[in-house]
């Protein structure tokens, strides 16, 4: 089977979600979660190979002089993340099915998360620059949808237009610096670039693409100081933040790191600036987890420090490290995925999130607290979980920067320690403690919304007690692919005592301590943080924008005043002055015309046109004016047929009709006809049209002498029918051999008739209003 | 506005507009015509039925409404583009297909996009004219 081919039926699957949303009503989200699932069960099957240590390549040409491709490469790490992707998905789907049950606009939702889907998979699958960075975009702007997707709040707008302008932004950074690396290394394909490292590192242009591919992959993975987006998108229904800003989306910027962390990793630049952000972020997330009363909120703080751990980890790049973070990126995926929806779930059986109306919920909903209690001791990285082994592996791979180990070590633990009592304190207030306060009397959960959190809670379990097909056919090429070196990832959950054993008890007491005092410590911290962090993300970011947008507004008040006659003076002029300097440089007077000998109908018809030009310029009259322009058209219409166009010749008639009976049917309802403008200002038209007309003509005359390349309408002529099966040379250029330009051409024609049919009835919306009042 | 003349000879040159635009399209691959000219031609038999009838009734008599007209070209001149890739060639790369001695191509299709997009882009903006003006008055 072709590699593309689970995107593709995806995106097929994408498009007809909202009629299949309409035909099966409830059993929706089972039926749509067959594709992933299909998906999920292929990429199983293909582990195998990959497990060989093979790796599948196939590319299919789509601009291929731009070398661009469309390019799919599968190797341990795109795996990993197909099966995150299709996995999730599919649980998610099931979720939704019953989430969003009675929510208006579902059918489109369903959309955007097939949709979004396909994108992410295209993005981790693609071994193209430039189609990683289309399926990059893809998913900004269907996250955008979905973070939007209750779009009547306004809070919900606000979030998703910010994440989409932080996430885009990063977005054109990423794609400058992919652009760079194409300067350097001369080609946009993935698998060239990773097996010639030194290139890009070697360059002197390196830091420069560092910095751009970093602020792209931080922006989409939520590091500091771009992390507010993520608590931000938590405007969203609760499956987008368990399947988006938790498992998959905001793990494309470090999936994108680790992919090209051969071709650019291991410079102390990428050391420096990866684990001095990681750690930051890390801390900072855990930290603002504490202080949070939201149970969304919470989980996204903490998202927000699982990323920075991954990417503290693919920063320091050693063996250790990168199998830490292979295994932690599938920990946090699992446990994280499964904490959202159960946080949906406890929203909508209960009507709150709020962390202090809750409590109590464990007799109520037992099944939920049996699989929620999983999810948050593997949060918490206790044993027998796996997230117990990806806390090791942490520590265990502080010590390849000796410099800093301390300090790392130190700060890990702190943010261990935190989440420990994070976790403590989600499942304390929640499940256990006195009966909450709640909207809604609650009541345990039906199948569709505790399926997808169980089913990844088991994984965490599993995982941890057999982990040894995932290390050998996933983990294993995974990190294999990322430090390019052969690697045997073994885990286990018990090392024996040793130091890591240590650090871990550490945290645990720390965390346990920081739980057992949380009455004292937790409204400590809030009243620090009012004091000290006086700097909000959001809002600075808010005032950004508008400070951004008035600008705007003043800078479009001058440069475009709405004056018609003023935009031509400027475009002729400027036009006027390139055009006048370049023949000047050229040297036309020097030129040796040869002209073909003149017929007399060719006078004619040019005479009659000159005349008729300048009748529409000295005429008082809009009717004699503009059926003298259609004189001159037609004219122009006959000199084409003269010289064999007539497909040229039938067009210019066509429009020219058109445009006669469209002024003539405007011009009954235009005021009567005046003098606007004073002589001065005529005078100065008249010397810019005649100038501009004069460059024209002789820009006309140096084009048909100067062949500058051999030209191609002798091929267009031999092989339009042999290759085209078409005589007709035009309608073949535009058809077949220029297609492309064609197809814009008719997109900006619908555009541009979008663009007229608002303006004109807007216009007239107005006037009405006016004459109303 | 509403002349008799122009009402009946509306009524009558519409359809042969239209007919006369499907064979310059038909035409258009091996001589003088095409998708754009026949667009244009489709469109001004359009066109001269709302000088005659308005625009309302105009676009009553429509079973595909302007916007739709127009989107539905630009889908079928992008899907046409996609046959190339299915069968392993670059976007856009033309395909061709015998049925019944009657050579049939993706161009053929793209021209039969250009022709509903131009059509449909044309109605567009002259029913704004119309329609605003006849509210207007």
């Amino acid at each position: 089977m072709e590699l593309y081919l689970p995107i593709l039926i995806i995106f097929v699957a994408a498009l007809a979600a909202p009629f299949l949303e309409k035909l099966l009503k409830g059993a929706v989200g089972w039926v749509l979660a067959l594709f992933p699932l299909g998906a999920f069960v292929h990429f199983t099957t293909l582990s195998l190979l990959i497990g060989d240590g093979e790796t599948l390549y196939r590319s299919v040409s789509w601009i291929p002089s731009l070398g661009i491709n469309f390019s799919f490469y599968l190797d341990g790490l795109s795996l990993l993340f197909l099966l995150l992707i299709t996995g999730i998905g599919t649980l998610v789907l099931i979720y939704s099915g019953y989430y969003m049950k009675n929510y208006q606009l579902k059918d489109r939702f369903y959309m955007y998360l097939m949709f979004f889907m396909a994108a992410m998979m295209g993005l981790v699958l693609t071994g193209n620059l430039i189609t990683l960075f289309l399926f990059w975009e893809l998913t900004s702007i269907s996250s955008f949808m979905l973070i939007g997707f209750f779009h009547e709040k306004d809070s919900s707008r606000f979030a998703s237009q910010q994440a989409l302008l932080i996430t885009t932004m990063g977005g054109l950074a990423l794609i400058s610096g992919i652009v760079l690396i194409n300067q350097i290394s001369g080609t946009y394909e993935i698998p060239y670039i990773l097996s010639n490292p030194e290139i890009l590192t070697g360059s002197p242009m390196y830091l420069a693409v560092l910095v751009l591919i970093l602020l792209g992959a931080f922006t989409k993975s939520a590091q500091f100081p771009f992390h507010f987006w993520l608590p931000g998108a938590m405007a969203g229904p609760s499956p987008v933040s368990a399947f988006l800003h938790s498992a998959t989306m905001v793990k494309a910027g470090v999936y994108f790191l680790m992919r090209l962390s051969p071709a650019l990793g291991g410079t102390p630049e990428w050391k420096l600036i990866l684990t001095v952000v990681g750690v930051v972020t890390m801390f900072f997330g855990a930290y603002f987890a504490l202080t949070q009363t939201d149970l969304k909120r919470i989980l996204a703080y903490t998202t927000v420090s699982a990323l920075g751990t991954l990417i503290l980890l693919t920063g320091i790049g050693s063996e250790e490290s990168i199998k830490a973070a292979i295994v932690f990126l599938v920990v946090h995926s699992l446990y994280k995925g499964s904490l959202f929806m159960v946080a949906g779930s406890i929203d909508k059986k209960t009507g709150t999130r709020d962390l202090n109306l809750l409590g109590g919920l464990g007799k109520k909903m037992p099944f939920t607290t049996a699989v929620s209690l999983i999810a948050l001791f593997s949060m918490a990285g206790l044993p027998p979980f796996i997230g117990f082994i990806g806390k090791e592996l942490i520590y265990e791979a502080k010590d390849a920067i000796p410099d800093a180990a301390n300090f790392l070590l130190i700060m890990s633990i702190l943010s261990n320690a935190l989440l420990v009592s994070v976790s403590g304190i989600f499942a304390w207030k929640v499940f256990f403690g006195p009966a909450g306060n709640t909207p809604i009397e609650p009541k345990e959960t039906p199948v569709n919304l505790w399926l997808g959190p169980a089913v990844l809670a088991f994984f965490s379990l599993i995982l941890a007690i057999f982990p040894g097909f995932f290390t050998s056919n996933v983990a294993g090429p995974a990190v294999k692919a990322i430090i390019a070196d052969d690697v045997k990832v073994k885990l286990s959950l018990w090392h024996g005592f040793n130091m890591i054993l240590l650090y871990s008890l550490i945290t645990v007491v720390a965390g346990v301590l920081i739980f057992v005092f949380r009455q004292r410590i937790v409204p400590t911290l809030c009243r620090i943080n009012s004091v000290i962090v006086r700097f909000r993300f959001t809002e600075v970011f808010g005032k950004m924008i508008s400070h951004f947008l008035t600008f705007t507004k003043k800078k479009t008040s001058i440069v475009q005043n709405g004056k018609q006659r003023l935009y031509l003076l400027a475009i002729f002029t400027s036009t006027s002055v390139l055009i006048g300097f370049m023949i000047f440089k050229s040297e036309f007077w020097k030129l040796d015309f040869q002209f073909s000998p003149i017929s007399y109908y060719g006078v004619g018809i040019s005479v009659l046109m000159i005349a008729a030009a300048l009748i529409s310029v000295f005429s008082r009259s809009r009717v004699t004016a503009i059926i003298s322009m259609g004189v001159v058209g037609f004219g122009v219409a006959l000199i084409f047929l003269f010289y064999s166009a007539p497909d040229v010749a039938i067009t210019q008639i066509l429009v020219d009709t058109l445009i006669v009976i469209l002024f003539v049917m405007v011009i009954y309802h235009l005021p009567k006809f005046r003098k606007f403008s004073n002589r001065s200002a005529r005078i100065r038209d008249g010397f810019v049209s005649v100038i501009f007309g004069g460059l024209m003509t002789c820009l006309a005359l140096i084009s048909n002498q100067a062949n500058l390349f051999p030209a191609i309408s002798g091929y267009f002529n031999e092989h339009s029918y042999i290759s085209a099966y078409g005589r007709n040379v035009v309608n073949v250029i535009l058809v077949d051999f220029r297609a492309m330009d064609t197809l814009g051409e008719i997109t900006v024609l619908i555009i541009a008739a979008l663009g007229v049919y608002s303006l004109i009835t807007m216009k007239f919306k107005e006037k009405k209003g006016e004459i109303g009042k | 506005m509403s002349s008799q003349i122009i009402q009946i000879s509306a009524k009558y040159l519409k359809p042969l507009l239209l007919a006369l635009s499907l064979f310059v399209l038909y035409r258009g691959h091996n001589t003088p015509g095409g998708g754009f000219i026949g667009g244009l031609l489709a469109a001004s038999g359009y066109i001269l039925y709302m000088m005659a009838y308005g625009a309302k009734i105009t676009l009553s008599k429509m079973w595909l409404k302007p916007f739709n007209l127009a989107a539905l070209g630009l889908l079928i001149a992008l899907v046409s583009g996609f046959f190339g890739p299915v069968v392993g060639e670059v976007f856009m790369a033309g395909q061709w297909f015998s049925f019944l001695e009657i050579k049939l191509g993706t161009p053929t299709l793209f021209d039969v996009g250009v022709y509903l997009t131009v059509t449909g882009v044309m109605l567009i903006i002259m029913i704004a004219i119309f329609e605003n003006l006849e509210t207007w008055n």
